[in-house]
């Protein structure tokens, strides 16, 4: 785990992204984006896109086979469907990460939980909701698995999977740096059948700035 | 039999099931899933891995869409673990892995990569790279330690295995038979294997997977009425 400084004087974005609500911006290759787990326990579900052509984008599965381990950690580059590193994951302060869980949906609530929660709001929605507002062809299959940056999900020796709390917790944060011009789309989770996100979903804050200019 | 290195795709229809058998041992079948009726609607890895806590599969799990629905259900296997985390080779990986050759000078027996194998396929469906997302490898194990590494258990399958996969609806099947993209063989060796289908009766009350958990259950329900 390591800590880096913000270089405020090339901040581009500084967003807070309230629980339940999505957020979806282009960073520039060279930039860095920091997202802050502001109050911990929270669940930020993101998907990256070559930002010049959408075909290729995040796979968890070539990002996991490519590292041979399924957690994300700084080191970890995030792999695109094409082969292509999209970003690389350079501080870390939470120490694991999750890609194998994937994003909430109305209708996994129903199957994980029970068949009256499909009225509950989901990541999925939200997604969906952020790729038909920001168009450019944009839409639902092009959601496909996602980082959940801040969770734990650890596989056992014997192939289960299994959910953990306690690896983030408050101003924790992951810091990525984009290693060609990527969209990023993120849903902060607004689950409320498990304890990802405590039963209290909380923002988170995404901050993206230009690494290479000077103070 | 789909030939070593080769691509296979059928419309499974919905009371039919897909037998896919080891024909020489250590196979390895890339596989993608999607709704016939509707192919915005296809295999979700973690949505399959979630609702039944897992992170490989074998007889009594199902492979669910990312609309809650069965798409098929594992009704039979000798083998005992399928690996869902580790995706496929594209040709970069492959040549690197390999080395080249091509057509011209190796005709048929020319390196082939599950990838392009699979995007070529879809294309026939008019689908493409946007509805590539995971892949399942069956006959094949990728185990996790408790810092996460992955890795290749081999041998695995054996001569004469086999899985059976009941179509819970229409289900676009597409099979690749290249090997495994952890397979550590410095050698390009894929198998072949046997692929045959029947059918079978729908799932009764008592069905094996369907009361596996609970999570099962509700998605054989969620199934039973997009038929409705």
């Amino acid at each position: 785990m390591k800590e880096s400084l913000l270089d405020k004087a090339a901040l581009e974005f500084d967003t807070l992204i309230p629980a339940g609500e999505p957020w979806i911006c282009e960073i520039r290759k060279g930039h860095h984006l920091r997202i802050i787990d502001v109050e911990g326990n929270q669940a930020a579900d993101t998907l990256f896109y070559n930002a010049a052509d959408y075909e290729d984008r995040y796979s968890a599965q070539d990002t996991i086979r490519a590292q041979a381990n399924i957690y994300l950690t700084t080191g970890t580059k995030l792999m695109s469907s094409r082969g292509n590193v999209l970003l690389t994951i350079v501080n870390d302060t939470c120490g694991r990460h999750d890609t194998l869980g994937g994003a909430c949906a109305t209708e996994s609530n129903m199957v994980r939980y029970a068949l009256d929660k499909r009225h509950m709001h989901a990541c999925r929605q939200s997604f969906v909701k952020a790729a038909l507002a920001w168009g450019r062809g944009l839409e639902k299959r092009d959601i496909t698995h996602n980082i959940n940056f801040f969770m734990n999900v650890p596989v056992t020796a014997d192939g289960g999977l299994t959910f953990e709390d306690g690896v983030s917790g408050p101003g924790k944060y992951v810091e990525l740096r984009a290693e060609m011009d990527v969209l990023v789309l993120i849903s902060n989770c607004p689950q409320l059948n498990n304890p990802c996100n405590a039963y209290n979903p909380t923002p988170i804050r995404a901050v993206v700035w230009n690494f290479g200019v000077a103070v | 039999m789909i030939e070593p290195g080769a691509t296979w795709s059928h419309i499974l229809k919905r009371g039919t099931a897909l037998w896919i058998t080891d024909i020489e041992g250590g196979a390895n079948v890339g596989a993608i899933f999607y709704n016939a009726d509707n192919p915005t609607e296809r295999y979700n890895m973690p949505d399959t891995l979630k609702a039944q806590h897992t992170a490989h599969l074998t007889q009594g799990n199902v492979l669910y869409s990312d609309m809650g629905r069965i798409l098929c259900s594992i009704t039979a296997d000798t083998v005992g673990w399928h690996d869902p985390l580790s995706g496929s080779a594209n040709e970069a990986l492959v040549t690197a892995k390999y080395g080249e050759a091509r057509y011209q000078a190796h005709r048929n027996a020319c390196h082939k990569n599950a990838c392009d194998g699979l995007l070529i396929e879809l294309a026939k469906y008019g689908l493409g790279a946007r509805d590539l997302a995971a892949t399942v490898n069956f006959f094949s194990k990728v185990v996790v330690d408790g810092s996460g590494d992955m890795r290749f258990a081999s041998p695995h399958s054996r001569r004469g295995d086999y899985v059976e996969l009941r179509a819970e609806m229409n289900v676009l099947v597409i099979l690749n038979t290249c090997q495994h993209p952890m397979d550590p063989s410095r050698q390009y060796a894929p198998k072949p294997v046997h692929v045959a289908i029947r059918q079978v009766a729908a799932p009764g009350p008592a069905d094996p997977c369907r009361i596996s958990r609970p999570e099962n259950e509700r998605g054989f329900v969620l199934t039973e009425r997009y038929f409705m």
